[in-house]
């Protein structure tokens, strides 16, 4: 701890980090600039060089599903899994299987939803919700919306479970955290596909693999979460716990856990969330439901229906990460004395009555049990004829960003990736890895890329990190401004991170929509969809990076006489950078996640391929093409994670 | 303060914090300055440290952030490991105990008190104070009567359903207090428990505690930075600098024959008058043929409140006796008058 590494003597060979650097970057302009005289083997990875680690991870696949019989396991896995959706399915949907009770009304369930919402977070909340349910019926999408709720219902506390269980054996021992981290690194970073295609293999396709997919997808923060709360535990209330002389097991129990609550449950929120986006998405591998409707009517260019659907997907979406963002907020309050047991559980009592009450108004009131196909209401005629009206008039305008795009920066571009040597481009990496943070760093980087340059989808990869680097800039051109304005009024900042929050709960697929109303299927949309995707982050992180510059700096700034510019440019800005580059990392993150989603709209990047790897299960492939995925995420997360932190340190942040 | 068998004893105790404490530990001669050790990467937290609390006294573990106080509180408790030495409780050696043995020690014979009250947030003031007695296995019924009699023995009766952010910081100490009370312990850790509290309800609450303390007549060890809140709640004060103890006495002594340069300088800015008893200050004999006053003062009294007769009565010595009229010795006046105004640097 004290006095361990000392920044002068790290040095390599007699050159400092700086010196080292700077020998990279003139090896890299030599490489490019001279690539002509320099053997192909210098350009692109040479035959011998590229591995097949695809036949390889294939091999260890079917070895592990039929020689060591695995598939049993799996289907016995299933088989549990898929009781436990059979009883949701019955009662949400009425699905004939045990128990055979449903289905249960919908306006039953519209008001459970607005008697939970209403104990959780008041009024609002629950207008939010029982009109989601409300709307979902009215619109006739109760039974596909019912589908995907169910397998949100099982997945979610298996996810909670799985989660609470490694996160609390991580947080005993140090050698289990240490294994796990980097598994949780590359699971976080892998894209949605790359969990599909091995789940297909063992399980196959259908509502189950969905659940399971989507569990295995959801598990990972939950991990993050229990561990980190579990660590965070005020000392003092550990010490009165061992003082009161509880056992490990009675302290973990009565102490640790509860202590933790709050952080396991934004753990919650995140599974839940995670969890409807990988549903949402499991359409890809025949999951009913919401996604499934969504992904047809899009791939037939009905954006009426389209909308509609996408409405609904967001008003769960709203509805589910209020809710339980207000439980993991909510604080315990007494009752004063002699309060009676009915008011004690006013609401539980208030929801039984209600529900009651409309299982049997069901009975008499048709319309009240099921919304009909006849009887439902559609607005996507309406839709329809705005969305045709907007796009002739914007036409022009749609036309020439097409038109400026494709020829003046994304063909240049793209030409320009393709066009430079891998070789200089690792040594490009190791010049800033060696900047940013020293051999550590450089080395960090240019395995990654070498990793990627052997596994012989070099070309696909710099089509991928071209795409998100023309997203992330032109989302950070949109994003950013937007904060630095937003930043300057406190309704302003409020409305837009209010804005920001609720955007990025919605699941990535649902970005899809507005672009391909837009552009249609092509470059451009993707695009689009992207950079839609990655000006969240970067708008929210620019305000709070902002908001959080300590007062005093500002009023002395504005005390030395500094006009609004000067201070935002000479003070704001400098001690906020840290926190943007932290906005700027995620939109990375999110970039890449939406790159690979948004290739069934057409591209010819790594989403294509895993695609295909998705349509023919080929668990290599695709296994490959998730880790190149990972690999660029988790660089550029070192890269930008390792540079705010020492600039956090050097301002004296933290 | 009573002579009897000590509870809590320790000997040459060391806590080191680093990579290898105990090698390290061995591989130094116990004189090693405290700068050396922190230049070869360990924290010394608690330096060669040999105590003696006896029953029924209250000590006081004086220092600045960081002089290793606490943590020698929590080695005494077996919350942390020491590095080197013994502690005996009752006789018994805590670093041989088994976790069970150690379990067994905290279910009935310690209680502490944490500087940020340590309460369990989930759970309501009744549940927190009948806490440990859950952990022992008590009924429900058992523990909540037991622990609506501390809670309102510390004066929290009629809030014992809120929940501790509802409390104000005073009321959530008492809470505090009242958990560390309702296993009826025989030693009672308290450590900083007041310093997290605004300046009245601190008072306030050294009162309630000598109050209480009355009542209960424990075996104390008191952690605190604050000197004055040492000088009014202690039997004796053990100053410690740098995980070592500078001195180990009675206000009185602390005040009058401060042992380093280090506690000298605490007690420069103290009114000593307000600190020092008249029986800290005995002459067994005259040493001089002075006259002598012709009524006796009483040892309790501190020179601060003789301020009047040393000032009106002017004899060179006064006979001392102690609350039974048992004859102690005597007081000089010119001494009680240093300690009242200062030496007389003038003439």
């Amino acid at each position: 701890m004290l006095g361990s590494s000392n920044l002068s003597s790290n040095e390599l060979l007699g050159l400092g980090n700086k010196h080292w650097a700077f020998l990279f970057l003139v090896i890299t302009f030599v490489l490019a600039l001279f690539k002509g005289i320099f053997p192909e083997g210098l350009n692109r990875p040479p035959e011998f060089l590229v591995f097949p680690f695809a036949d390889w991870i294939n091999f260890f696949f079917v070895f592990l599903r039929d020689d060591l019989g695995l598939i049993h396991v799996s289907r016995a896995i299933s088989g549990g899994v898929e009781w436990l959706l059979d009883i949701t399915a019955n009662l949400l949907y009425g699905k004939h299987r045990w128990p055979r009770i449903g289905p249960i009304p919908w306006s039953a369930i519209a008001v459970t939803a607005f008697v939970l919402a209403y104990s959780l977070g008041g009024w609002k909340l629950s207008l939010v919700s029982g009109g989601t349910f409300i709307w979902i019926a009215v619109m006739g999408q109760w039974k596909w919306a019912m589908e995907t709720l169910s397998v949100i219902i099982v997945a979610t506390p298996i996810s909670v479970l799985i989660g609470l269980i490694f996160g609390t054996l991580a947080w005993r021992s140090k050698i289990f955290e240490r294994i796990l981290n980097p598994i949780l690194n590359v699971a976080q970073t892998m894209p949605h596909f790359a969990y599909m295609i091995p789940v297909v293999v063992f399980i196959g396709v259908g509502p189950k693999a969905g659940a399971i997919v989507t569990v295995i997808f959801a598990v990972p923060p939950m991990i993050r979460m229990t561990f980190l709360g579990l660590k965070s535990v005020p000392p003092e209330v550990i010490e009165g716990g061992k003082m009161a002389g509880s056992t490990g097991w009675q302290l973990l129990r009565f102490v640790r856990v509860p202590s933790a609550r709050t952080e396991i449950l934004i753990g919650v929120n995140q599974v839940i969330m995670q969890c409807l986006a990988m549903v949402v998405l499991a359409s890809f591998i025949g999951m009913p439901g919401l996604g499934q409707k969504l992904l047809q009517l899009l791939q037939s260019l009905k954006i009426g229906q389209s909308v509609e659907i996408g409405i609904s997907i967001v008003l769960i979406a709203i509805t589910l990460d209020r809710c339980t963002q207000a439980w993991a907020k909510r604080q315990p309050i007494h009752f004063p004395k002699g309060t009676s047991i009915f008011l004690r559980h006013k609401f539980f009592f208030s929801w039984l009555i209600l529900f009651i009450l409309f299982l049997i108004l069901g009975k008499f009131i048709p319309i009240l049990d099921e919304v009909k196909r006849n009887q439902a209401l559609s607005i996507s005629s309406p839709i329809e004829i705005g969305v045709d009206w907007l796009v002739i008039t914007l036409d022009p305008l749609t036309q020439w960003i097409r038109w400026f795009l494709i020829t003046w920066i994304l063909i240049p571009l793209r030409n320009f990736y393709l066009w430079v040597p891998f070789t200089a481009i690792l040594a490009l990496l190791a010049c800033i890895g060696f900047r940013i943070g020293g051999l550590r760093s450089a080395l960090i980087c240019t395995i990654f890329f070498t990793l990627i340059a052997i596994s012989g989808w070099w070309d696909r990869t710099m089509i991928t990190v071209y795409t998100v680097t023309v997203a992330v800039l032109i989302a950070a051109i949109i994003g950013f401004p937007m904060g630095v304005f937003a930043s300057f009024g406190d309704r302003s900042s409020k409305t837009i991170l209010l804005v920001c929050d609720t955007l990025q709960t919605f699941p990535s697929f649902i970005y899809l929509i507005p672009v391909v109303m837009l552009f249609g299927v092509n470059d451009v949309a993707v695009i689009g969809a992207v950079v839609l995707f990655a000006a969240v982050p970067l708008t929210r992180y620019t305000i709070e990076g902002l908001r959080n510059v300590d007062q005093q700096i500002i009023e002395a700034s504005q005390m030395s006489g500094a006009t609004k510019y000067q201070t935002l440019f000479k003070a704001r800005l400098p001690m906020a950078i840290p926190t943007i580059m932290v906005g700027v990392n995620q939109s990375v993150m999110f970039s890449l996640f939406m790159v690979i989603i948004a290739a069934f709209i057409g591209t010819q990047d790594l989403g294509q391929e895993m695609q295909r790897a998705l349509s023919f299960s080929d668990v290599g492939k695709g296994l490959v093409l998730g880790l190149i995925v990972s690999f660029i995420g988790l660089m550029v997360d070192h890269l930008i994670m390792t540079w705010s932190y020492s600039r956090k340190k050097a301002l004296g942040i933290n | 303060m009573t002579e009897s068998k000590p509870v809590i004893s320790c000997s040459n105790v060391w806590k080191l914090f680093g990579k290898n404490p105990e090698g390290y530990l061995r591989s130094i001669p116990d004189d090693t300055p405290y700068e050396k050790i922190v230049e070869d990467g360990y924290i010394a937290a608690v330096r060669q440290v040999s105590l003696e609390i006896a029953e029924g006294e209250m000590i006081v573990i004086m220092g600045l952030s960081g002089s290793g106080k606490s943590t020698l509180i929590r080695c005494f408790a077996r919350l942390l490991n020491i590095t080197r030495g013994n502690i005996w409780v009752d006789g018994e050696d805590i670093g041989r105990m088994s976790e069970n043995q150690l379990i067994q020690l905290r279910r009935k014979k310690m209680g502490m008190v944490f500087q940020n009250f340590g309460l369990l947030p989930h759970r309501t003031v009744l549940n927190n104070v009948a806490f440990p007695l859950e952990m022992r296995g008590q009924g429900v019924h058992e523990r909540h009567e037991r622990a609506m009699e501390m809670i309102n023995l510390v004066g929290l009766g009629g809030r014992e359903d809120y929940y501790p952010r509802e409390l104000s910081g005073g009321q959530q100490q008492r809470v505090g207090i009242a958990r560390s009370l309702a296993i009826e312990p025989d030693i009672w850790f308290l450590d900083e428990p007041f310093s997290a509290l605004d300046p009245l309800i601190r008072r306030e609450m050294q009162d309630e505690f000598l109050r209480l303390q009355g009542i209960l007549n424990k075996t104390i060890v008191f952690i605190t930075h604050d000197f004055d809140e040492a000088l009014r709640l202690a039997d004796r004060i053990a100053i410690m600098k740098d995980g070592a103890i500078e001195q180990c006495d009675t206000p009185d002594q602390i005040v009058l024959k401060p042992a380093t340069e280090y506690v000298s300088k605490f007690t420069l800015e103290i009114d000593k008058s307000r600190v020092v008893h008249v029986k800290g200050m005995l002459q067994a004999t005259r040493s001089d043929g002075g006259s002598i006053a012709n009524f006796a003062i009483s040892g309790e009294k501190t020179i601060q409140e003789l301020a009047r007769t040393l000032v009106n009565e002017e004899f060179e010595f006064y006979p001392v006796e102690d609350s039974d009229g048992q004859s102690l010795g005597f007081l000089n006046r010119q001494e009680a008058l240093e300690v009242l105004i200062g030496p007389n640097n003038a003439g």
